[in-house]
């Protein structure tokens, strides 16, 4: 329950978040060398990973009420690989663009983006460490003929980082590429 | 007629509550007791208060005579600043906290919080991000742009030193703590309630406690955001908020009384329970509409989130917006009508003793009733347009603030008080000191409001010698010294009653609800078993059997129908 809660109130926060991209990014219109910089492709492959650690997780979660350790460790090891290396593709996206000069002070764009995602990106940092966690202790034996509700809860958080993502992807990644782009370029 | 229920435990130790008591402080630091953390925040409210309160005298005697140069503009900015945020996040905020943690496990009969450790992080991460807010005046200069730190005011070219910076780390800290420490009330609420405790039968203050817990979880997340945007903004050279490179102004605005306008109910909702459980245990008489009472209470905390605009009036929102807002604003009316109401029915033909608490009370629905309709006059677009940024806002928040929220929780507090230490107070001293505040509050902001109407703007350090305004201004500022002389009498009360004063028996007031069963200053266990709780008022049910609420009749209360007399409804 608490879990929700905490859940509950991070979505009012990515709403402040993303309410504030919007405003700025499709209010005056986005800046089209900001967003022709980035790459919906590649990061659309990174996101097809994180959704399918959900996926996985999912299995888990399964495993874990049938009371099947093995494969309930293999599932969340395939898991933990797969947020790892969302996050990975992150960092390099990240590099990427600062290497093209974009950053954070760039303009009304790049703020809102960087602000997103990075905090998007902080959030799947968190989960790695609760699923490490969860993973250490089930190696120790934690789970077998438990009733402790850490998977579950661990899970409902997990869940909500990728519908989000889902959400930024949409926003940040897809949408933009379908508008018309004629927006000024602001002076850092 | 007691049959014992036993009160569910955790199954294993909790850390902290079996070290000896004999470690002093170092068992307060390490606390993990909620009673102990309710009264470390209650203490940290009330050290924030005096600080808080010295800034307001400083302000006040600046504004004394016109033309005065006592404290001269930058000091005078960054003290109605300060003074703002502190009353706001670390006075009424964790004083609220303080008495939902003391008392939520206590009525409803549990003898823990959900999440202890998590009560602990909460208290202490608020009490640090105070510390951080004061540590800006060591770091070159305390925020000098108001609590609510307008955009572009708050940008970099314009607060050149790093308080704003100290601002928003401090209040994000105390965002995350009280954030925290609502959703653990939440869950303690919905999971630990003692058997048969249903949720119609819940004491009204919890009631206000839960709703209020949501509107923390709903209304703090905009705060943080608007807090990590301005972070950026500042130090990495962000735009959200920079006007010249494409940024809004207003988006500030949105997001800060999104939070801004719900916290003030969040402030003012457990005080209103507060108010309830006062008034029925002091006029001898339940609660007049128990369900009205909560339900006007849900109400509030829904209508919280569709107001916020009403704060934003003047800044060229539109026709539409403005009469959609100021409609919706006026509609908070309703149910702080129900309330008020309400408590008069109760007080109506009871046997009222007015003890300092009971007079708190009293006095609240007085000021509490001015500083509404004040608000309501702030919600017809065109008086705010001509009063907004006048000293009548300034009247009409302190009403609301003080008159209400504060003088609900000095309520709670004399009521609480000899369950918490044990002790009674001075009746006598506490007499003085309630009309001493009550007569300051007054003289102080009472003259505000022809000030705000003859034209006085708020936020500035000195003012023309106009007519009307020298002796106004001095009415004003002669009430903040009396209040603040009333702070005496009350610091001596507090003190003479921890060393001194009269051992205070387990229900002096003959309450109503659960937390007078314990002992006074409860255990570290607070119960072992409760009785049956078959109405909202179970103590009383156990103490006066004869009128207990539970039973459905008239015969059955009093005795006048031969079978079936005392067995009640079990």
């Amino acid at each position: 329950m608490m879990t929700w809660l905490v859940v509950g109130t991070e979505t009012i926060f990515f709403l402040a978040l993303i309410m504030g991209f919007i405003y700025f990014a499709y209010y005056p219109g986005f800046d089209p060398k900001s967003v022709g910089l980035l790459e919906p492709v590649q990061t659309g492959a990174f996101t097809a990973l994180l959704l399918a650690s959900s996926l996985t997780y999912w299995r888990v979660e399964v495993n874990f009420k049938q009371g099947k350790q093995k494969p309930l460790r293999i599932w969340l090891i395939i898991t933990l690989a797969l947020g790892a290396t969302f996050l990975a593709g992150q960092l390099m996206e990240y590099k990427h663009l600062f290497d093209q000069q974009l950053v954070i002070s760039q303009g009304t764009f790049a703020t809102g983006f960087f602000t997103l995602t990075g905090f998007h990106g902080l959030h799947v940092l968190i989960g790695l460490i609760c699923l490490l966690v969860v993973l250490c202790l089930a190696f120790l034996g934690d789970f077998e003929n438990s009733d402790s509700s850490l998977i579950q809860a661990v899970g409902i958080y997990w869940h909500f980082v990728d519908v989000v993502w889902i959400i930024v992807f949409a926003l940040v990644y897809i949408l933009p590429q379908f508008i018309n782009l004629h927006g000024h370029v602001s002076t850092p | 007629m007691i049959t014992d229920i036993e009160v569910p435990e955790p199954l294993s130790p909790l850390p902290g509550t079996n070290i000896d008591t004999d470690q002093g402080l170092l068992q307060w630091i390490s606390s993990v007791d909620h009673k102990q953390l309710g009264i470390m925040y209650l203490l940290m409210a009330l050290f924030y208060l005096l600080v808080g309160g010295a800034m307001a005298l400083l302000m006040r005697i600046q504004l004394m005579v016109p033309e005065n140069h006592f404290l001269g503009a930058i000091a005078y900015n960054q003290l109605f600043t300060m003074h703002g945020t502190t009353m706001i996040f670390f006075v009424l905020t964790p004083a609220i906290l303080g008495f939902s943690v003391y008392l939520t496990p206590l009525m409803i009969g549990a003898n823990e919080m959900a999440f202890p450790r998590l009560n602990a992080f909460g208290l202490w991460i608020s009490f640090f991000g105070g510390i951080v807010l004061y540590f800006s005046y060591l770091a070159g200069g305390a925020p000098d742009t108001g609590w609510f730190n307008y955009a572009p005011l708050n940008q970099a070219q314009f607060s050149k030193t790093p308080g704003v910076d100290y601002y928003c780390i401090g209040l994000l800290l105390t965002g995350i703590g009280t954030v925290a420490t609502a959703a653990n009330l939440i869950v303690t609420v919905i999971t630990l309630r003692a058997e048969g405790m249903k949720y119609k039968y819940l004491p009204v203050f919890v009631w206000m406690v839960f709703i209020n817990s949501f509107l923390i979880l709903a209304a703090f997340p905009s705060l943080n955001a608007a807090l990590v945007m301005l972070l950026i903004d500042r130090q990495l050279d962000g735009h959200f908020f920079n006007v010249n490179t494409g940024g809004s102004a207003l988006l500030w605005q949105h997001l800060f009384w999104l939070f801004g306008h719900p916290e003030v109910y969040i402030v003012i909702l457990p005080p209103f329970g507060i108010l309830s459980e006062v008034i029925q245990v002091y006029s001898r008489k339940p609660i007049f509409g128990y369900p009205f009472v909560v339900g006007s209470g849900i109400a509030i905390s829904l209508l919280a989130f569709g107001v916020w605009i009403h704060h934003m009036f003047a800044t060229g929102m539109g026709n539409t917006v403005n009469s959609f807002f100021a409609a919706s604003s006026m509609l908070i009316g309703i149910p702080t009508g129900v309330k008020i109401f309400n408590w008069l029915g109760t007080m109506y033909g009871g046997s009222i003793r007015f003890t300092t608490s009971m007079l708190f009370a009293t006095a609240f629905l007085v000021e509490f009733t001015i500083g509404g309709l004040s608000g309501v006059s702030f919600a017809i677009v065109p008086i705010d347009w001509q009063l907004t940024d006048t000293y009548y806002v300034v009247a009409h928040l302190h009403y609301v603030f003080l008159g209400g929220s504060l003088f609900g929780l000095f309520a709670g507090l004399f009521y609480w008080f000899p369950k918490m230490t044990g002790r009674m107070i001075d009746e006598r001293l506490g007499k003085w000191f309630f009309w001493l505040f009550v007569l300051g509050f007054n003289l102080t902001f009472f003259v505000q409001h022809i000030l705000g109407a003859i034209g006085m703007p708020r936020r500035v350090h000195t003012y023309p010698d106009l007519p009307g305004f020298e002796p106004l201004n001095m009415i004003s500022s002669i009430g903040a010294l009396l209040m603040g002389l009333s702070m005496m009498p009350f610091l001596y009360l507090m003190y003479t009653a921890f060393k001194g004063g009269k051992r205070a028996p387990d229900n002096p007031w003959d309450g109503y609800t659960l937390e007078w069963l314990a002992t006074s200053p409860p255990q570290l266990k607070s119960f072992s078993n409760i009785p049956p709780i078959m109405s909202f008022r179970p103590l009383h049910d156990l103490n006066h059997p004869e009128i207990g609420d539970h039973k459905t009749t008239e015969d059955d209360k009093y005795g006048t129908k031969d079978d079936d007399v005392v067995s009640g409804r079990d």
